[in-house]
């Protein structure tokens, strides 16, 4: 099915019908990665790859158009590095321990310290969390900067001063659309408060079951996302600021980061939490409990940076990039 | 605090980005970015002091030990790269202010700097860190910032420019990745020192091939080898200057860095030079990648194309010295890694000063300049000597060491063709002496001035630079000599 859908997306001219597709292809992947025991991947999966980014592709092609330019030229030489990279990595499985073998040295060498012992090193039931958020604190740290660097990009690139005949003619464009979804945003309005909701219980109950920052984050944003959609983007600029935004997902960062700089203070090295309280266990839940706090914010403010500059750019299409060179 | 200068190397211009967004005012953010820069590069060069007299450091990240946290490891190797990218990025850093002013729409500057202290912090990341995984998110880190920073150039061609690198960024950092997750599965481990041991006793099997071979094409996309090099051109043109020069002397530097990480460090030479065909292949691409690029450099008509595919051909010069694996070799590798930095820095400066004056970088507005602006102009013709190897600048001492690497591994020719690649540089660069200073000035262009004093004490910081370590070569030499043992397992 993934490799059906693959092609079906390839062969698609439609833009709609491919933004839809790769939605499906994400919720399939998703399912593929539980299936093979990954749930914290996979929960990832479905609300960024199914969820957040269809909806910024759709937001993408109301701005531009549904149909691709037909391309002339054939692709012939890309055709051939595909073969030969895909060829690569089919002769690279040929020698690759068999899938779920408990020999494979990914379950010899450095997980058994992660299974047997993370429960009395840091006392999280929830190795992933635990993995993530504090052996490889630092990783993570660098994941949330990836994706704050994302944000700060896209407002480098795409944000415009808005002038307010702007704002007003988005205004009056979103009311003539918005009164013919009655229903949708009666539903929405009750549905809105659950998902955030949920998106918090995501965010704190990472410790026990699969969730965490990263998938809070998107969930939350993702509630704006609808409200944004329903009810127009002059509604939603009164209860979001884009500076105050900015500021969250900065602050999402400098949170992350003070826990790290907090150890420092202490003598201890970077991201070492057992500093955070007298028993190093406790200090181990509060250093993943505030972590995780940072990388919901930054998430999910990243984001509503993103999704805001997107949607927010005017309907006149800047003139085409020149491609001469 | 002095057991902690690794990661405050990489923490401090991380945590100072998000930190500008909170300060607004764009002098206040330069004022900023610039003291937090300043301070890397004094972390840079009180590791690389410690490194040298007491050996590797070693930290662990979280207070987990190695394979299990991540770790950093400053040897003399990244010690030495560490101090090439923030002092660059300091004194690059100098003339942003001025420079940006004319190039990026206001409320764009803030947004600028945190990018450029990103990327900074992305790229002393990927250099100080000893663990595979923890490379690829500070790669992302850098090259993400990368791709907005060059889109910012004032030229509307820079984005087409930036998404090029983009795609090609993003298929080299994808290889990386699948080549990195190869090596996790075969060894379950993904501490580089913890994967030197590990990796042998897999070595012959055909995933650890693959993931080698995966590996070796993402870094080489990422260092613009040649025939990779497609999106460096454009990319390095349109961006705004002062992200050319910071990244012309760094980006590629970072990724030649992770080239002899991964090779040497890690697979090991017998590896990687036995098991596959890696030395002919680079030899032969590097000095075919010297001649074309040199060759193309010739016939541009932008100076920045000039310089950009100058770039390239200077890699060319550093594969070759890579692929010589001896340790004369990568001590001129190694050398010119820095040399280069200086020279190139320089050179995207001055013409940053000439873009900030003219607004143009095309080579025939360059007519009569070398009277309008002679101590740009004099930077620029410097600079060029240096690219040449002139005796007495940085550029003849890298082209020494090489050629001497050479004929010391017996290969003549390729000794020969060193030099040849020279004359080549010869010939570019006095294309734009003869502009500058053998042909009239253009009418009405008798009002411009010399660039300000905040593009002249930057650039001539690197020239100096470049003329001081031509004539006292004991400091870099002796640095870069001491890299390469370390790399090659010998104890001076």
């Amino acid at each position: 099915m993934l490799v059906g859908v693959a092609f079906a997306i390839i062969w698609m001219k439609d833009l709609l019908s491919i933004s839809m597709l790769s939605g499906i292809y994400g919720l399939l992947s998703a399912s593929f990665f539980v299936a093979m025991d990954a749930v914290d991947v996979a929960f990832t999966e479905a609300s960024v790859g199914a969820g957040v980014s269809t909806l910024l592709m759709l937001v993408a092609i109301t701005m531009t158009g549904r149909s691709e330019h037909p391309v002339r030229h054939k692709p012939l030489l890309a055709l051939a590095v595909v073969f030969v990279t895909g060829s690569l990595l089919v002769y690279g499985t040929w020698d690759m321990p068999y899938f779920g073998s408990a020999e494979a040295p990914i379950h010899q060498h450095v997980a058994p310290r992660y299974i047997n012992d993370s429960m009395q090193e840091i006392g999280v039931p929830n190795i992933v969390t635990s993995v993530l958020a504090s052996y490889r604190a630092f990783d993570t740290f660098g994941e949330v900067v990836v994706i704050f660097t994302a944000g700060i990009g896209v407002l480098a690139l795409l944000s415009v001063v808005r002038r307010q005949e702007d704002i007003e003619k988005i205004d009056s464009f979103n009311n003539s659309m918005h009164e013919q979804h009655l229903v949708l945003r009666i539903v929405a309005k009750m549905l809105i408060p659950f998902i955030m909701l949920f998106a918090f219980y995501v965010q704190f109950h990472g410790d026990f079951g699969p969730g965490g920052g990263f998938q809070a984050g998107v969930i939350f944003a993702a509630a704006i996302f609808l409200y944004t959609m329903l009810f127009g983007m002059s509604t939603a600029y009164r209860v979001i600021n884009q500076s105050f935004m900015q500021i969250l997902a900065a602050s999402g960062v400098l949170l992350y980061g003070s826990v790290g700089v907090i150890s420092l203070l202490n003598g201890k090295e970077f991201f070492d939490y057992s500093v955070l309280s007298s028993n190093p266990v406790t200090g181990q839940h509060w250093g993943i409990f505030l972590v995780e706090l940072g990388v919901g914010l930054t998430v999910a403010s990243v984001m509503v940076i993103i999704f805001f500059n997107f949607a927010g750019r005017s309907e006149n299409s800047p003139p085409p990039v020149s491609k001469d060179s | 605090m002095l057991i902690h200068l690794p990661v405050l190397q990489v923490i401090i211009p991380l945590l100072a980005a998000p930190l500008c967004l909170f300060l607004t005012k764009p002098r206040l953010v330069w004022l900023f970015a610039l003291i937090v820069s300043g301070l890397a590069f004094l972390i840079s060069g009180l590791l690389l002091q410690q490194v040298m007299t007491s050996g590797t450091i070693i930290y662990d990240l979280g207070g987990w030990d190695a394979p299990w946290g991540i770790e950093y490891r400053i040897d003399r190797l990244n010690a030495f790269l560490l101090l090439i990218i923030s002092s660059i990025s300091t004194i690059v850093l100098i003339a942003a202010d001025t420079s940006i002013r004319k190039e990026i729409p206001a409320d764009h500057h803030v947004l600028f700097y945190i990018l450029y202290l990103l990327s900074l912090a992305g790229m002393l990341g990927i250099v100080a860190t000893g663990d595979a995984f923890n490379v690829f998110v500070f790669l992302e880190i850098s090259s993400l910032s990368a791709y907005a920073l060059i889109a910012l150039g004032k030229d509307r061609r820079a984005l087409w420019a930036s998404y090029q690198y983009l795609i090609m960024g993003t298929i080299g950092a994808t290889f990386i990745l699948i080549g990195i997750g190869l090596m996790y599965q075969m060894t379950g481990t993904l501490n580089m020192e913890d994967l030197s041991k590990r990796l042998p006793e897999v070595s012959q099997t055909r995933t650890v091939f693959t993931a080698f071979a995966f590996l070796i094409v993402g870094i080489c996309l990422k260092l613009a080898m040649f025939p990779l090099h497609l999106w460096l051109p454009n990319a390095y043109a349109y961006a705004p200057s002062i992200v050319t020069a910071f990244f012309a002397a760094t980006a590629t530097k970072v990724a030649i860095y992770l080239l002899i990480r991964f090779t040497i460090t890690v697979f090991g030479l017998s590896f990687s030079f036995t098991h596959f065909p890696l030395q002919l292949l680079f030899v032969v691409l590097g000095l075919v990648g010297i001649f074309v690029a040199s060759t193309v450099a010739i016939y541009q008509t932008n100076v920045k194309h000039l310089f950009a595919y100058s770039s390239i051909a200077q890699i060319g010069y550093m594969i070759v010295g890579f692929s010589m694996t001896t340790m004369a070799g990568m001590t001129a590798t190694l050398l010119h890694l820095f040399n280069h930095a200086l020279m190139k820095s320089a050179l995207f400066l001055a013409l940053g000063a000439v873009m900030y004056r003219i607004g143009t970088t095309k080579l025939t507005h360059f007519q009569g300049l070398g009277r309008q602006m002679p101590l740009t102009l004099a930077a620029i013709v410097i600079g060029g000597l240096s690219l040449i190897g002139v005796p007495l600048t940085v550029g003849f001492v890298s082209k020494w060491y090489l050629v001497m690497a050479a004929i010391e591994n017996g290969w003549w020719p390729v000794a020969a063709l060193i030099l040849l690649g020279s004359l080549l540089a010869v010939v570019y660069v006095w294309r734009i002496v003869e502009m500058a200073y053998f042909k009239p000035a253009l009418a009405g262009t008798e009002t411009i001035k010399e660039a300000p004093l905040s593009f002249l004490i930057p650039i001539w910081t690197l020239i100096l630079a470049n003329i001081y370590f031509g004539i006292d070569t004991r400091l870099s030499v002796q640095v870069a000599q001491a890299a390469s043992m370390s790399l090659f397992g010998v104890t001076p």
